[in-house]
């Protein structure tokens, strides 16, 4: 289905629409809720690599993105390293961290995989709330300056806006290109019957692993980006909300869809952002939690699941197409 | 404290987010209980996990029950879902920060346990829990009831053929796995400040602790819920700063020596 759409004449419109919202978005709203968006996009669509292509459901996935920021804001903010040195090595902790966290979850599968995800984040996070001295504790990083990234400095936000779009579309490019390399149909046919790939001759775990550690550095890469952008990274990122909240993204999109985890992130951001505005102020959740809700209730394929889904009805009276 | 709780959440053996909030929404109801009609202490016990008992059968008949037959991760993303609804609108109703409810007088001060001292409140919780599950095994193990509940779990096709509404023990179950969290609200909320967050904590280690004692009997999850409470109690004097972070070392030692659990068997690990 996914790749019917990434590969049709729509999948292509699609995606030209989904360029030009990005190119024009800091001309419309806060550019700094612009990169929040296009993070969290990018976050989305790692996060449904795992979700959506491998079928696991990761709780602890700001383990990554919170980490990855951390470390970057860090490196910056206390060690004057330049951007890319930064971004370097938050990558470099995510895949490490991917990896141990990997290599411990996917012992166990379903809902136990996610709780010991979520346990795991968890870990961290009060790690990150004792190492004060380091993290900041409850006040956070802050980052004054964002450095230069090839002699372009970065501290104009809608720059760094830019730079943000252009590594966020590598990303999801790169995911798309994982999910329709062989090494993806494996994965597919992991999520899809796992004791047939065992059958098959497929060492399972290592293939898990390997979507794990991909998956975690990309969302590190997200959570950077997240972190540099906003110049400041704090416990909120390392927290199990966020690791909820991009389940929340992915599934309210569509997960399996690559375009879903995108839709999803800005319908979620642009929502949260103008209910914020509202009387009930940060109680947002309240109107998120409900929409997921009924979400899972009622349309679990998501916004572009259900578009495809219902595309896929109409033209089946037709000629039959390939899903 | 950590012990009555985890051991009551231990043999709940909950893998949802639900009972977290329903764990702060007991308190709740014993605070504004408290707040609005003066109601008692040892009344709370009774009134809060009914009240909230009651709310959790709702909320299984009208949503929950949907989601059976599917991947059972999306109950647990339902149940997350609640958990944003109803702890904003706490948040709404009764602010971020946390209020103070007092326990009752003939439960303050300390007790002499002949070698040590013992808060007198903190003792009351342990009975209070020791008791509680002692009840819940009784009624699992040795009654009618019990029996078919256990069956419904293990083949509810079976036990639907034979002529049992399933549907209705597992909403019954579910209503009164919800009473029982409220209850542990309840009791917990003299030792901290009644807030909107406060079943956050318990409900993450509540997952380490189903991870670390495996779907065995309800005798292992008791006994992994008792021995992680007794553990963060003396971890907690030890090397305080690090106590949150102990129950996810042993759980990750546990995982890597036996991947199914303490209690677990292998077959129903998965």
């Amino acid at each position: 289905m996914t790749l019917a759409l990434l590969g049709s004449r729509r999948g292509t419109a699609a995606a030209i629409i989904l360029a030009v919202i990005g190119l024009v978005l800091p001309w419309f709203v806060y550019p700094v809720l612009a990169i929040d968006i296009v993070a969290y996009a990018l976050f989305a669509v790692a996060f449904d690599l795992l979700l959506g292509f491998t079928g696991l459901l990761s709780f602890g996935h700001a383990l990554f993105w919170g980490g990855a920021g951390y470390v970057a804001t860090i490196l910056i903010a206390k060690a004057g390293a330049p951007f890319a040195v930064a971004v370097v090595a938050a990558l470099a902790y995510a895949a490490l961290s991917a990896l141990v966290v990997g290599a411990i979850a996917i012992r166990r599968q379903g809902i136990y995989f996610a709780m010991i995800t979520l346990a795991l984040a968890q870990l961290q996070y009060f790690v990150a709330f004792q190492l004060g001295n380091l993290t900041g504790g409850e006040n956070g990083v802050q980052v004054s300056s964002r450095g230069t990234l090839f002699g372009v400095a970065l501290d104009n936000d809608k720059v760094f806006y830019y730079a943000v779009l252009v590594v966020a579309a590598l990303g999801v490019w790169f995911v798309v290109r994982v999910v329709r390399s062989p090494f993806g149909a494996v994965l597919g046919a992991m999520r899809d019957n796992e004791q047939r790939a065992v059958a098959l001759g497929f060492r399972v775990d290592r293939y898990k692993l390997v979507a794990f550690v991909l998956s975690g550095t990309l969302a590190g890469l997200a959570g950077v980006l997240f972190a540099v952008g906003n110049r400041l990274s704090g416990l909120d990122g390392v927290d199990w909300h966020t690791s909820g909240k991009v389940v929340i993204m992915t599934i309210l999109g569509g997960i399996g869809t690559v375009f879903g985890p995108l839709v999803g992130a800005g319908v979620y951001e642009s929502l949260d952002y103008f209910v914020s505005k509202t009387p009930i102020g940060d109680k947002t959740n309240i109107v998120m939690g409900t929409i997921f809700a009924v979400c899972v209730l009622l349309f679990r394929r998501g916004i572009v699941g259900e578009l495809l889904a219902l595309r896929t009805k109409r033209s089946s009276t037709g000629s039959e197409r390939a899903s | 404290m950590a012990l009555g709780l985890s051991v009551i959440f231990g043999m709940l053996r909950i893998v949802n987010f639900a009972h977290g909030a329903m764990f702060m929404l007991g308190a709740f109801v014993a605070y504004y209980g408290a707040q609005l009609i003066g109601l008692p202490f040892y009344a709370a016990l009774v009134v809060a996990p009914v009240v909230v008992g009651l709310f959790g059968l709702g909320i299984e008949v009208l949503f929950l029950r949907r989601l059976y037959g599917l991947d059972p991760l999306y109950g647990l993303l339902f149940t997350f879902a609640l958990v944003l609804i109803i702890e904003d609108a706490m948040r709404l109703a009764a602010g971020a920060l946390g209020s103070p409810y007092a326990a009752p007088p003939s439960l303050a001060g300390v007790t002499n346990l002949g070698f040590t001292l013992f808060p007198t409140y903190r003792l009351f919780v342990i009975v209070a829990a020791v008791v509680v599950c002692a009840l819940v095994w009784y009624v699992l193990e040795h009654t009618p009831v019990g029996a078919r509940i256990r069956a419904a779990t293990e083949a509810p096709l079976l036990v639907r053929a034979l002529g049992i509404d399933t549907q209705r023990l597992v909403s019954i179950t579910f209503a009164v796995g919800i009473a029982l969290a409220a209850l542990a609200g309840v009791l917990a909320a003299p030792n901290q400040n009644v807030e909107p967050t406060m079943g956050d904590k318990i409900i993450i280690n509540t997952f380490a602790i189903v991870v670390i004692g495996g779907l065995g009997s309800i005798g292992g999850s008791v006994i992994t819920g008792f021995a992680i409470g007794l553990l963060q109690t003396l971890g907690a004097v030890i090397f305080p700063a690090f106590n949150d972070t102990l129950i996810f070392l042993v759980m990750i030692v546990v995982l890597l020596v036996r991947p199914s659990g303490l209690f677990g068997s292998p077959a129903s690990a998965k």
